[in-house]
């Protein structure tokens, strides 16, 4: 470069410098507004169900039926038992084919091509709307046997479930040092062995934060449920009995006339949101700058 | 190479004593039973031919090293020996590898059966996460269906005493592997192959990642090993090779460029390159 040329650019480097510095200091403060604009729809969440919630929780709401439409009182016990049970039938249909895809996945090699397709239908069955999810459950596990039940809840949610757990649990696995693997394959032992008893149990942590995500999410759901365990006003504790949950009830008083079932619903969104918000606090506490092992 | 043309006709039912080529010397006589040897044995990594070729053999109730510098396929070839090399996706072996008279990569032979009689210790140590010190001892055995509580003791407790870490952690044997120093943890590694009962041990760089007194420690125990099993270990440490090898393979860029006593190997090399590399003028 020609010493004029250096010089001049040096001049305009200095006299820009201002401009330059404040063009920075803009873009910081219009960055930092966006972020705080892109949370603070969960401050605010959280702000009205608990004002407008916290006044209907209390041990009766926990532990009680629905009082009968214009009777104060009641509560959500059976759709908080509901729910449990829901998505325990979730998990006990879910997680074992989850957890099967998660490892298939994860231990079959980057240029398979079965593997490829199963990785991209996990993707697009976690993008189908959870509302056609609970017609599929509807065509499936209602229709064929006569009637709404907790157990076609159950499936439908574990629909949500699968993908969820699959690639979670994949990603987890993917973590694990090549020379687990490696000194497990040395000692002679099978590859499924070496799989299930050795890689497995380093992974244990990561593998129940990928089941809570997925409890998480399913737990929240209400299409899905909609047309397949439907609602009750009753305890229930069978499989082949409609049954309520925490989702679908909240939607069925927020949509009734009543004042006191209005606050009900309230009641049971907090109740919902902490549920759900304390099991994706907890998977990520425990998933948290852990290395595979600890 | 030297050894060639002895094997003619054998075919893979090949004896351990049936008085093939000794090498050159004297002293004990080590050679009477060979244990493992490849075969004209190629490897790959995709497209990439890591290994040519080589022919070796090595002996029952030795240490035998190979050495070469850094790329020329010494590890890959030892993988090869048990198998191992083929579980790296786009790798490949051909040739054979005959281990007490039988090839190793015939079509029946089992992977899994191959490195249970041919363990391996890895250049990091590598307890296995999660798993105690007696854990990591015995989960071989308890896998492979050994079920019974005081065999499984006896067995870790004479295994750790064999590689000399037993008195170190006999009072702390539920404590994670992994809370163990390097150099304790590369033992708890030898001490996890032996109770397979292995005949050969594979090692890739044992001490490379160790500092000098845990280093000297497993030197002094591979000596002792070698009395009740085979040891081949790799290594680019050519004073380790000297100290405590019996017989010296010296491989570059993939082809077997020497092989023989370790004494011979180091004072009377019969290949330029040898003579070079040992001397430090390459590598």
């Amino acid at each position: 470069m020609e010493i004029a040329t250096k010089k001049l650019l040096l001049e305009f480097m200095v006299t820009t410098q201002a401009k330059r510095k404040r063009k920075n200091i803009f873009a910081n403060l219009v960055l930092s507004i966006l972020a705080i604009l892109a949370v603070s729809p969960l401050v605010a969440i959280l702000g009205f169900l608990i004002s407008k919630g916290i006044g209907a929780l209390s041990w009766e709401f926990l532990t009680s039926l629905p009082a009968p439409y214009g009777e104060s009182g009641g509560g959500m016990g059976h759709s908080i038992v509901g729910t449990f049970i829901l998505v325990l039938f979730a998990s006990l249909l879910g997680i074992p084919v989850g957890f099967g895809a998660g490892i298939f996945l994860a231990e079959s090699s980057k240029e398979s091509r079965f593997a490829s397709i199963v990785r991209l239908c996990a993707e697009m069955l976690a993008g189908v709307p959870s509302i056609v999810v609970g017609l599929f459950a509807y065509f499936v596990a209602v229709l064929p046997f006569g009637g709404f039940s907790a157990f076609a809840g159950g499936f439908a949610l574990s629909v949500i479930m699968i993908p969820v757990i699959a690639r979670t649990s994949e990603e987890i696995l993917r973590l694990v040092p090549v020379h687990v693997r490696e000194a497990g394959l040395a000692l002679g032992l099978p590859r499924w062995q070496v799989v299930m008893r050795i890689v497995l149990r380093g992974s244990r942590k990561g593998l129940f934060t990928a089941v809570l995500l997925a409890v998480a999410r399913a737990s929240g759901e209400t299409a899905p449920l909609l047309f397949t365990a439907l609602n009750s006003r009753l305890w229930s504790f069978s499989a082949t009995q409609p049954i309520s949950s925490l989702p679908v009830q909240i939607y069925t008083y927020a949509t009734s006339p009543s004042e006191e079932w209005h606050q009900q619903a309230w009641g049971g969104a907090l109740l919902l949101v902490l549920l759900v918000l304390g099991m994706s606090l907890f998977a990520r506490f425990l998933f948290s700058g852990k290395k595979y092992g600890t | 190479m030297e050894h060639n043309g002895s094997y003619s006709g054998h075919n893979g039912s090949y004896s351990s004593h049936n008085g093939h080529v000794s090498l050159v010397g004297h002293g004990d006589n080590f050679e009477s039973q060979t244990i493992l040897e490849s075969k004209d044995l190629d490897a790959w990594f995709g497209s990439h031919h890591v290994v040519k070729s080589v022919s070796l053999h090595f002996f029952s109730r030795t240490v035998s090293a190979i050495i070469g510098p850094s790329g020329c396929g010494k590890s890959t070839f030892l993988r090869c020996l048990n198998r191992m090399h083929e579980e790296i996706p786009g790798a490949r072996a051909k040739g054979v590898v005959n281990f007490q008279g039988k090839n190793i990569y015939d079509m029946f032979s089992e992977p899994a059966n191959v490195r249970r009689h041919i363990g391996m210790v890895f250049q990091k140590p590598n307890p296995f996460p999660a798993m105690s010190i007696f854990e990591n001892v015995i989960i071989g055995l308890k896998l492979a269906g050994v079920k019974k509580g005081y065999v499984l003791n006896d067995i870790a407790e004479a295994c750790l005493k064999q590689v000399g870490l037993w008195d170190e952690v006999k009072d702390k044997l539920s404590a994670p592997g992994l809370s163990l120093s390097g150099g304790q943890q590369q033992r708890l590694c030898i001490a996890r192959a032996l109770a397979m009962a292995p005949e050969v041990i594979l090692m890739d760089e044992p001490t490379s990642a160790l500092d000098p007194i845990s280093t000297a420690r497993i030197e002094e125990l591979l000596v002792e090993l070698k009395k009740t099993v085979s040891i081949v270990i790799v290594t680019h440490n050519m004073q380790q090779a000297a100290r405590i090898s019996d017989t010296t393979a010296f491989l570059l860029s993939g082809d077997l460029v020497e092989f023989g006593r370790t004494g011979e190997i180091f004072t009377n090399p019969r290949k330029s390159e040898t003579e070079r590399y040992i001397t430090g003028r390459f590598g």
